[in-house]
């Protein structure tokens, strides 16, 4: 299939390359989208990433942060507490034998974990080091580590309050836990406050979960075999797309989702090997990120910048309070909700603690950003906004690029992967998209067909636009749902605290028991 | 005292060996109790699509209802009919482990299966369930040829 599609786009890359004045409309169809987009989409995005009055500090960043923080200390640092206990589930070491046959903990992980790993942990990881500096890595890894607080707290709810119909399918996420819980505690406003989420979800699935998708695929192969118009990449991947949702052409997204953890662990492992060759400098790597992230060693921004990429870009790789794993997770039939929220904790960890370090560590042993020496700050690049690059590379190409400074082969494999992943999380965001779409306009044949056209549509609109707007307006829109989704777990942390409590003391009690496989 | 007995079918016609073996044996046995279990060969570590795990639920439902109207009910009545006291197990997992905690878990002397249907490179690589039962099992395995 990769290679008939990768034939294919070489072709059409090579029939409008010999072609100029085709090539120029072609490259006029981008900026025109490209236009239209950032005027349409910049109010939107403005208001997401609005400073604190008189600081250069978005108030977005803070929101998330502080969230995660507060669920950290709510839950008495569940994430260390329980680690090893979320370990034991996803083994199966809680499994009932008589259940057998339902969806595991692990599945649900491995699930949440292709939409979530992918290119944020690729080309996300180089956008905040890129901008940020090295020092963005520790404030993504601490980001993280909060993160999984936030992804324990809304899975349970998730789990808790999902819809289970007649026929035994599920329905959950957000929307439901919200108006559901707020119902349960006599609060007002539960059913508006589900409705704008699901708004930002539809959003967010077209921005994140899509355009950003598609953005970074394109870059990665036209990275490869010449640059062509984004367009072109944005039919292809719009039509197998569209095979899939609306086609319901399973056997492609189930082939995407057998393949993708293979593609993640040979990304992980050609990190590892890069590390293990280079481990003489994984010292002063780490030198580099400590130092960096609280003097920025020079980014634009300085400590705050550093910071800023940081937090930002560890809250779109691992979606965190965004609400986006709790649709995911929703669908795992165990008695106990909160087994799935420790599950869920594990996910931040893997995805950013884990893996976004790695990317991170390459980019930065690979010396891809330029030091000055008089220094030893980073240089900018000519606009001052990012730092300057060997060879003026970013996003996923300054990855590509990195990992290519020690297997030279290896930005084939990176491009195929990222074309998986981002093909895996359309189809995942696709989902989550849907189903807050039908839960604003109600289940049936036509309006799920309208969202999946919208979705298609989208997936062009995004190749075609060039990485600032997409990338802003992905941001945006991810953490719009953030601002709906946290404010509602304040509200509704004190249930998952009275299942905490409970689940602790059965547990300790012997009552929930391990069965011996 | 009565003695019980595992019959593992797999829902092909070598199944049908095994359970005219275990016909053969209980008949000679004054009480013998026997326990017709078909397993659904599962693992909780593949993966999945979110809409599969949506569908997941359901469609292990009806997994459970086709086993058992196809090759557990004929199987049972069958026993029945011919005078034995026979009942019924269908559950999702592992063959060779599945099989092997119900015996146990049931109190069965030993299990009767047939010999592996499987063939070709899988088997040469991860043995057949019948290879891992007989290889792990807590109680004697019977294999009918």
């Amino acid at each position: 299939m990769t290679n008939t599609y990768y034939s294919w786009l070489t072709g059409a890359g090579l029939a409008l390359a010999a072609s100029p004045i085709a090539a120029q409309e072609a490259a006029g169809i981008d900026e025109r989208v490209n236009e239209v987009f950032a005027n349409v989409t910049g109010p939107f995005v403005s208001l997401i990433f609005a400073p604190f009055p008189g600081t250069s500090f978005p108030w977005i960043v803070m929101w998330l942060v502080i969230a995660a923080t507060i669920f950290t200390f709510y839950f008495g640092f569940v994430q260390f507490r329980f680690f090893k206990h979320a370990v034991q589930l996803v083994k199966g070491d809680y499994s009932d034998p008589n259940d057998a046959g339902e969806v595991s903990h692990f599945q649900a992980l491995a699930t949440a974990l292709s939409g979530t790993v992918g290119l944020g942990n690729i080309a996300g990881v180089a956008v905040a080091v890129g901008i940020g500096g090295p020092g963005a890595t520790f404030w993504m890894i601490l980001a993280g580590l909060l993160g999984m607080a936030s992804k324990f707290t809304e899975c349970t709810l998730g789990v808790k309050y999902r819809n289970e119909y007649k026929d035994g399918t599920v329905s959950g996420g957000p929307m439901y836990y919200i108006s559901k819980g707020f119902d349960e505690l006599g609060l007002p406003g539960g059913k508006i406050l589900a409705v704008l989420f699901s708004v930002f979800c539809i959003l967010g699935a077209l921005g994140g979960g899509n355009m950003f998708q598609a953005n970074q695929a394109h870059a990665q192969i036209s990275g490869i075999v010449g640059d062509y118009p984004g367009w072109i990449t944005g039919i292809l991947f719009a039509g197998v797309v569209f095979a899939v949702i609306v086609g319901g052409i399973k056997s492609i997204a189930n082939v995407t989702e057998k393949v993708v953890p293979f593609m993640g662990i040979l990304y992980v492992g050609a990190a590892l090997i890069i590390l293990i060759v280079n481990f003489d400098m994984i010292g002063w790597a780490f030198g580099q990120i400590f130092a960096g992230a609280f003097t920025g060693l020079g980014v634009a921004g300085g400590m705050v910048g550093a910071l800023i990429q940081g937090f930002k870009r560890a809250a779109f790789s691992n979606e965190a309070g965004v609400g986006s794993a709790a649709i995911a997770h929703s669908a795992v039939k165990t008695k106990e909700p909160i087994t799935e929220g420790f599950v869920s904790l594990l996910e931040p960890l893997i995805d950013t603690v884990v893996i976004c370090t790695m990317t991170a560590l390459v980019i930065v042993i690979s010396q891809q950003l330029i030091i000055d020496e008089a220094t030893g700050n980073y240089m900018l690049n000519e606009a001052g906004s990012a730092i300057a690059t060997v060879d003026g590379n970013t996003g996923v190409s300054l990855t590509s690029a990195a990992f290519a400074s020690s297997i030279s082969w290896f930005p084939f494999v990176l491009a195929i992967a990222v074309v998986l992943f981002a093909f895996s999380t359309m189809i995942s965001w696709s989902y989550y998209g849907l189903k807050a779409w039908t839960y604003l306009f109600g289940e049936g044949k036509t309006t799920e067909l309208v969202f999946k056209i919208i979705f298609c549509v989208f997936v062009v609109i995004g190749a075609a636009a060039s990485l600032g707007p997409v990338i802003d307006f992905s941001d945006a829109a991810i953490f719009a749902m953030a601002v709906v989704n946290i404010f509602c777990l304040y509200f509704l942390m004190k249930v998952v605290r009275k299942e905490l409590a409970s689940y602790s003391s059965r547990l300790e009690s012997g009552e929930i028991r391990k069965f011996n496989h | 005292m009565t003695v019980k007995i595992v019959i593992g079918l797999d829902g092909t016609d070598t199944g049908e060996r095994a359970l005219a073996f275990a016909k053969g044996l209980a008949s000679k046995m004054e009480a013998c109790e026997l326990l017709v279990v078909y397993v659904i060969e599962w693992s909780p570590f593949t993966f999945q699509t979110v809409e599969e795990n949506e569908q997941r639920h359901k469609r292990r439902e009806e997994e459970i209802a086709l086993a058992k109207s196809r090759v557990l009910d004929p199987a049972i009545s069958e026993l029945q009919e011919a005078g034995f006291f026979a009942s019924g197990l269908v559950q999702h997992g592992d063959v060779a482990e599945t099989l092997n905690r119900l015996a146990v878990e049931n109190g069965a002397t030993q299990i009767i299966v047939a010999r592996a249907s499987s063939d070709g490179f899988t088997k040469r690589i991860f043995g057949s369930s019948t290879q891992n039962l007989v290889m792990h099992a807590d109680v004697p395995v019977t294999v009918v040829g």
